[in-house]
């Protein structure tokens, strides 16, 4: 019952997404002779398109919450014995769910800026909202037609098919909306940036309408990428925390274009320049979001994301990009020339550093792109190859590296017009840390060009970072600006750790009897014992190691090596142990021969600091979301007590 | 240049430099690409056409039945890969991965050595009891059984 109601409301949204398209186009078409009865449809639609959206998403918790085993998805890929937040996150641990999911966090969006965004002309709002309905009737296409989640099963199953170990963390239960909301975020901005181009009513404040979305798009994905970076070196084994994997890859390319867009639509809102550039950022960001999306849920990759191996949902995904992104690019080259050129400024302000910015962010994303899919295009032609960190590290260094270099002096640099000579003192000082670190890291170690390049950047970039601070007190500096200071400092704490991480990690492999004691780096590491484990849904051998590092006190690790049984698989749950300047991380893997267990253990120093960085962008994300949020607010309120003021003077 | 360039130029300037970075930058991926990628060999393919040694490249196959062995320092691994018309001998250093199996499919990734034996850094095996790495299914039933017929003998 619960399952044909959240069908029944699933259609209903689709239906008034239709209405809000139709309308909304109705008052576009008619322009200054539109009837008010037809516009005043639009956004109520979109409001209530969203209330239905996220009625059939609480159906489907509710039906993987009981284990409805007549329901096809669950059966599927829930199991009766499952902890109960795994069965709640497995509703969304599959494709027709996290479709659902998606398509309800766009539609709750959509909602939002129906019912809150007034600061752009209404034609152009109505443009938005009517763009936002095209892409919505895309997915509710997609799934009322290709992946319903609500089929039913008859007869029911007796017990269904479990979930992918793998999946059954914690982490799954964030890490895939997280990115479904900034993948959506994105969405909105797609809207926006649509609206604006068929209304020709590209300005300050249609940035500033797009910017808090792309905001709080890009925080989620930043947190989404970090969150997924850290699943995949604990959960893994393998001690990496980022592969290139083409699902890496997928979460990568919308972050790359949505900070470029992010810092071109703070350009545009400060300044009014770069105009068409922003809109074809805001177009190109959504194009990234669905090529990952469509990527990741064709089943074109396999990997343990790849839920859907159906061929016939990979075209429809495929379709669903070629009218979307087609459509907004004709239109971007039919409209762009209509789009007057915005103000202007020189190479030495902070739009050229922006700039600078813009293009190297735009040139590592078309190489992630290209690395991502050159196998798919060799494939075609019978060539089978695989593309990784020899050629995805040195080739985006090319361009991520000065980028770095512009990213310490940028923010201090004015608006419109500035000279290095007005920031000499600064830019030395950074020179100076950036030289000395690289002298100093050079002659006292021999590590790799790139891991030292990246320390000596990542210092200076910590420097650097903090310097819009200066002559400033401290107290009357926005909070949008500690946003960018946070974010600067986090990038230089992520680059820091993840150069410390492949400059100096230690690697021990052994295979070793109980009692045998092994050193590695400051650590002294002995097998104390082996014994046998058991969880709700697995069985497990576990190792107790004690590590002690230097002349501390030992302590007690166990790494494990999981056998699940629905369905069968065996996982590595590895072990950690952190400290302020690193961590032990050590995995267990088979008996040998004469009773020798094998080890693995790993020394990475900082490697923490890879996702301390990440959250400190995050951070600076939402400090600068706060901020503007805030300020649009209290503007608002002054507007509003300004017109309430002009009213009450004739009388 | 401290001075806002001419009007009309900015802008052409502006398209100008990011197409030119844009362009070099696709210029250097395909380079890359060309010289970086990791190609793909069955046993049959690498005996007929070995790749440089020291180039990184993926081998896939079964493993042989009865062809693992682990040295004497207990974590290097040695077995045979074979595809029904050729076996490469593999060396590999680590925990073996979850399920791998003899008998079953596997991808080597790694270089070739001199002495014609496969260093493999990583093993990547099948993630579950469905999984056949990407490479295999090109594989025809004939030849899947072909290899593992003769893996039992």
């Amino acid at each position: 019952m619960i399952a044909e109601f959240g069908l029944a409301a699933l259609w209903l949204a689709a239906a008034l997404a239709l209405l809000q398209l139709v309308a909304g186009v109705a008052v576009l078409k008619q322009g200054e002779t539109a009837s008010p009865a037809i516009s005043a449809l639009v956004r109520p639609s979109a409001a209530i398109q969203g209330v239905l959206a996220a009625v059939a998403f609480l159906a489907l918790l509710v039906v993987f919450h009981q284990t409805d085993l007549s329901v096809k998805l669950v059966a599927e890929n829930s199991h009766s014995d499952k902890p109960w937040i795994f069965k709640i996150a497995g509703a969304w641990g599959n494709h027709e769910g996290s479709m659902l999911l998606w398509v309800t966090i766009m539609s709750l969006a959509g909602a939002l800026i129906a019912l809150l965004e007034r600061r752009l002309p209404e034609p152009t709002m109505i443009a938005t909202l009517s763009a936002q309905a095209f892409t919505g009737l895309g997915f509710y296409a997609f799934l009322l037609f290709s992946s319903n989640p609500f089929e039913r099963l008859a007869p029911p199953a007796p017990q269904g098919m479990g979930l992918n170990p793998l999946l059954q963390d914690i982490g799954l239960a964030f890490h895939p909306p997280t990115l479904y909301f900034g993948y959506v975020g994105l969405s909105i901005a797609f809207s926006f940036a649509v609206g604006a181009l068929i209304t020709r009513q590209v300005t300050p404040d249609f940035a500033r309408a797009m910017r808090p979305w792309v905001l709080g798009a890009w925080i989620f994905l930043t947190l989404g990428i970090t969150a997924g970076s850290y699943w995949a070196y604990y959960e893994l084994g393998w001690g990496g925390w980022w592969f290139w994997d083409p699902v890496e890859n997928a979460s990568l390319m919308p972050w790359l274009a949505a900070t470029a867009l992010l810092h071109s639509a703070s350009v545009l809102a400060a300044r009014d320049a770069l105009r068409a550039w922003t809109i074809m950022l805001g177009v190109v960001a959504f194009s990234m979001s669905m090529i990952g999306t469509f990527l990741v849920r064709s089943g074109i990759l396999t990997s343990v994301h790849a839920f859907a191996v159906d061929p016939e949902r990979g075209s429809f995904i495929l379709a669903l990009l070629a009218i979307n992104i087609g459509g907004a690019l004709t239109l971007f080259a039919l409209r762009a020339s209509t789009v007057a050129e915005g103000e202007r400024f020189s190479v030495t302000s902070r739009e050229g550093a922006l700039v600078v910015n813009n293009v190297a962010l735009s040139a590592i994303l078309g190489i992630v792109l290209l690395g991502t899919l050159y196998p798919l295009l060799t494939e075609a032609f019978g060539v089978r190859v695989s593309v990784g960190p020899p050629y995805f590290n040195p080739v985006s260094a090319i361009f991520f590296l000065p980028m770095l270099l512009v990213l310490a002096v940028g923010p201090l640099l004015r608006w419109r017009q500035d000279s290095l000579g007005r920031v000499q003192k600064q830019v030395v000082l950074i020179a100076v840390v950036i030289l000395a670190a690289l002298a100093g890291v050079a002659f006292s170690t021999s590590i790799g060009i790139l891991p030292l390049l990246g320390i000596a950047l990542s210092l200076g970039i910590a420097v650097a970072s903090f310097m819009p601070l200066i002559g400033r007190s401290i107290l009357r500096v926005p909070l949008a600006t500690w946003g960018m200071v946070v974010a600067h400092f986090g990038v230089a704490v992520a680059l820091f750790g993840a150069a410390c991480d492949s400059a100096f990690t230690q690697e021990r492999l052994l295979a070793a009897q109980v009692g045998e004691t092994t050193q590695l780096g400051p650590w002294t590491v002995t097998l104390e014992g082996v014994d046998p484990v058991a969880g709700p849904n697995w069985t497990a051998i576990e190792g107790r190691l004690s590590a002690r590092y230097g002349d501390g006190r030992p302590t007690e690790i166990t790494p494990q090596s999981r056998n699940f049984w629905t369905p069968p698989q065996e996982t590595n749950e590895a072990a950690l142990l952190t400290r302020w300047n690193g961590q032990l991380y050590a995995v267990i893997g088979e008996e040998g021969e004469d009773d020798r267990w094998q080890l693995r253990l790993w020394w990475k120093p900082f490697v923490t600091l890879i996702w301390y960085g990440g959250a400190l962008i995050s951070l600076g994300g939402l400090l600068a979301l706060i901020g503007r949020v805030a300020n649009d607010l209290r503007r608002r309120s002054v507007q509003r007590r300004g017109a309430t003021r002009r009213g009450e003077q004739p009388s | 240049m401290n001075v806002p360039l001419k009007p009309k130029h900015q802008r052409l300037i502006l398209v100008l430099i990011a197409l030119a970075a844009l362009i070099g930058a696709g210029l250097l991926a395909a380079w890359a690409l060309r010289s970086q990628a990791s190609y793909f060999f069955v046993p049959s393919e690498m005996a007929a056409r070995p790749p440089e040694p020291g180039q990184a490249v993926r081998l896939g196959g079964m493993v042989q039945i009865g062809s693992v062995k682990t040295d004497a320092d207990g974590v290097t691994v040695r077995f045979v890969v074979g595809d029904g018309e050729a076996r490469i001998p593999v060396r590999y250093a680590g925990i073996l991965p979850d399920l791998f199996v003899e008998g079953s499919g596997v991808v080597a990734e790694g270089r070739l050595g001199a002495d014609g034996t496969f260093v493999a850094d990583n093993l990547l095996a099948k993630h579950d009891e469905n999984y056949v790495p990407r490479e295999l299914e090109h594989m025809t039933e004939a030849q899947m059984r072909a290899a593992v017929e003769e893996t039992t003998q």
